[in-house]
């Protein structure tokens, strides 16, 4: 009787024992996580991203555990509503989407992409900034032709987003870019 | 001036033979009667490729220095000067060393067909930029020498030079791609029979895409006539193809919407995105961040997102199908299950038994870690 007794109090204080270990190690986990959901905005136009930009993007966002935003500003011409659909600007955002959110993956960071419509690309980054939440932004200064953000865009941003922005200047010969 | 005609040979990997087949278009071109000039040709020491050389007058390649290296290449003042009606210039990615007129040959081309000459040239399946990294995901070999896309856009044919993996595979065994001492490590890397299947179809797709780009584009331009003309026109989008894609508001679904739409557009056909909320769940936080974003994407695409209230969202996807007419249905990988779930039949089949006869179900791979189905 007595032995039966001791078998089922070893039991007990078996499960019991693993049970603590098991809390210890999931708590401990837990912990690692980081406290804060960070975003990394990188906003840009047209076909191509500076390779500098996204790979910097890229390295923040690996080390902080961060979630890449990359986000398409599509320009809206005036006799066109400003919230209509917009294939042909769809057609080049989806594939530099896709390529780097590819780039993105092969490095473990997780990506939560967006397409915003303005009148200009100001516009749309400031329609952006006004609905989504974000600790940084990284822009690239290779962006800054008539194509792309201007150097007064790139002033404005400074002023008005509620985040660190990075403004990376790639050296004159660095020349590479991210195209889809 | 007119621009020249542009054509092509895409293939998947070298040794397919797009030198070969361009040579004898060239030789085929010259016996009609053309003034036909070789304006590059890289022959890799194949014999083959230099027996279909023969005959055929060739621009002779000027020298440049390059890191205290001579090295030949195309001489593109030669050529403009030659004026030949058709030029046959090999391998488009190619690099020019520092100091010419352009960094890369794709570039000399565009002069070329500028002045008025037509050109062929070749290309394989990974230098092409967008499908560089995917290549290089597929067979471990990342090539540096990358051209845009549009390059293969700007092409008036595109022509694929195709070859079974097996076939390559016996060409390159036979000594016909690379000198014997190489061909075993060959065989061992990049030849190796899954990466060509991979890169075939890879090339495959890409043709295909381009002949659909086209396709289309002649569509949009032809003016339409008669109602007989009309109705012809109509042909290639007459199959009525709808596509219903379902989501969740999380942003690996926007990878499925984006390939959702892709497909759409080369259907020609409508597009509509399908969220199954289980009932009772408030839309807040993350989820409502996730539904915005999910609707403004839609709002780009011209798409329509469905937000139905439902438990079962197999049940409600086969209402939606059949309210909405769709003939294909995309759905995002739904793994792993756990527990009980394993007990279940996988989505894609209870989404096939519970939808109409006819209806595709079409699964897209996630692309970073694995999500529980939901």
């Amino acid at each position: 009787m007595i032995e039966h007794f001791l078998v089922g109090f070893a039991l007990l204080l078996g499960l019991f024992g693993g049970y603590l270990i098991a809390s210890t190690r999931w708590r401990g986990k837990r912990s690692e996580r980081p406290q804060q959901v960070h975003q990394i905005l990188l906003p840009f136009t047209g076909t191509e991203i500076s390779r500098r930009a996204l790979d910097a993007a890229l390295r923040l966002a690996k080390a902080e555990q961060a979630t890449l935003m990359p986000a398409y500003l599509a320009a809206v011409p005036k006799q066109l509503p400003l919230e209509c659909a917009i294939p042909a600007e769809a057609a080049k955002a989806m594939p530099m989407l896709e390529a780097i959110e590819q780039r993105a993956t092969g490095q473990g960071v997780p990506v939560d992409a967006r397409v915003e419509r303005g009148r200009s690309y100001r516009h749309a980054l400031s329609r952006l900034l006004e609905h989504e939440t974000f600790d940084r932004v990284v822009v690239s200064a290779t962006a800054t032709g008539a194509a792309g953000l201007s150097g007064e865009d790139l002033v404005w941003l400074l002023e008005k987003a509620p985040a660190e922005v990075l403004i990376l200047r790639p050296s004159p010969e660095d020349h590479r870019v991210l195209t889809a | 001036m007119d621009r020249g005609h542009y054509k092509i040979f895409l293939g998947m990997a070298a040794g397919v033979g797009k030198t070969y087949r361009m040579l004898q278009e060239g030789h085929a071109e010259a016996a009609a009667g053309r003034d036909v000039a070789i304006g590059y040709l890289e022959p890799h020491k194949r014999q083959e490729t230099s027996d279909q050389a023969r005959g055929l007058e060739v621009v002779p390649r000027r020298k440049v220095s390059y890191r205290e290296v001579e090295v030949e290449e195309m001489d593109l003042p030669a050529l403009l000067n030659r004026r030949p009606q058709l030029a046959l210039i090999d391998e488009l990615a190619h690099s020019n060393p520092p100091g010419l007129e352009h960094g890369k040959r794709f570039e000399d081309i565009a002069d070329v067909l500028a002045a008025g000459i037509d050109v062929f040239s070749t290309v394989n399946v990974q230098h092409l930029e967008s499908l560089n990294d995917r290549v290089a995901e597929l067979t471990g070999v990342r090539v540096r020498e990358t051209v845009p896309d549009l390059v293969l856009g700007t092409a008036d044919e595109v022509v694929l030079i195709d070859l079974t993996p097996e076939a390559l595979v016996a060409r390159l065994r036979a000594g016909k791609i690379y000198p014997g001492e190489n061909i075993e490590a060959a065989l061992n890397n990049f030849f190796r029979i899954e990466n060509l299947a991979a890169l075939r179809e890879v090339s495959l797709r890409q043709v295909a895409e381009d002949v659909e780009s086209k396709r289309l584009t002649l569509h949009a331009v032809e003016p339409l006539g008669t109602r007989e003309e009309r109705v012809a026109a109509e042909v290639p989008q007459a199959v009525g193809e709808r596509l219903l894609a379902l989501v969740r508001p999380t942003p690996s679904s926007q990878r499925l919407v984006r390939r959702a739409w892709r497909s759409a557009q080369r259907l020609g056909t409508d597009l509509d995105l399908l969220w199954v909320k289980p009932p009772g769940k408030p839309i807040e936080g993350d989820v409502e961040r996730q539904v915005t974003a999910l609707r403004q994407l839609a709002s780009v695409l011209g798409a329509t997102l469905l937000i139905e209230e439902h438990d079962d969202l197999v049940a409600a996807a086969a209402r939606v199908v059949r309210e909405r007419g769709s003939t294909y249905l995309m759905v995002g990988e739904s793994l792993p299950r756990k527990g009980l779930g394993r007990l279940r039949e996988p989505l894609p089949q209870r989404l096939m038994k519970a939808t109409p006869a006819g209806v595709d179900v079409r699964i897209v791979a996630h692309r970073g870690g694995r999500e529980e189905e939901g």
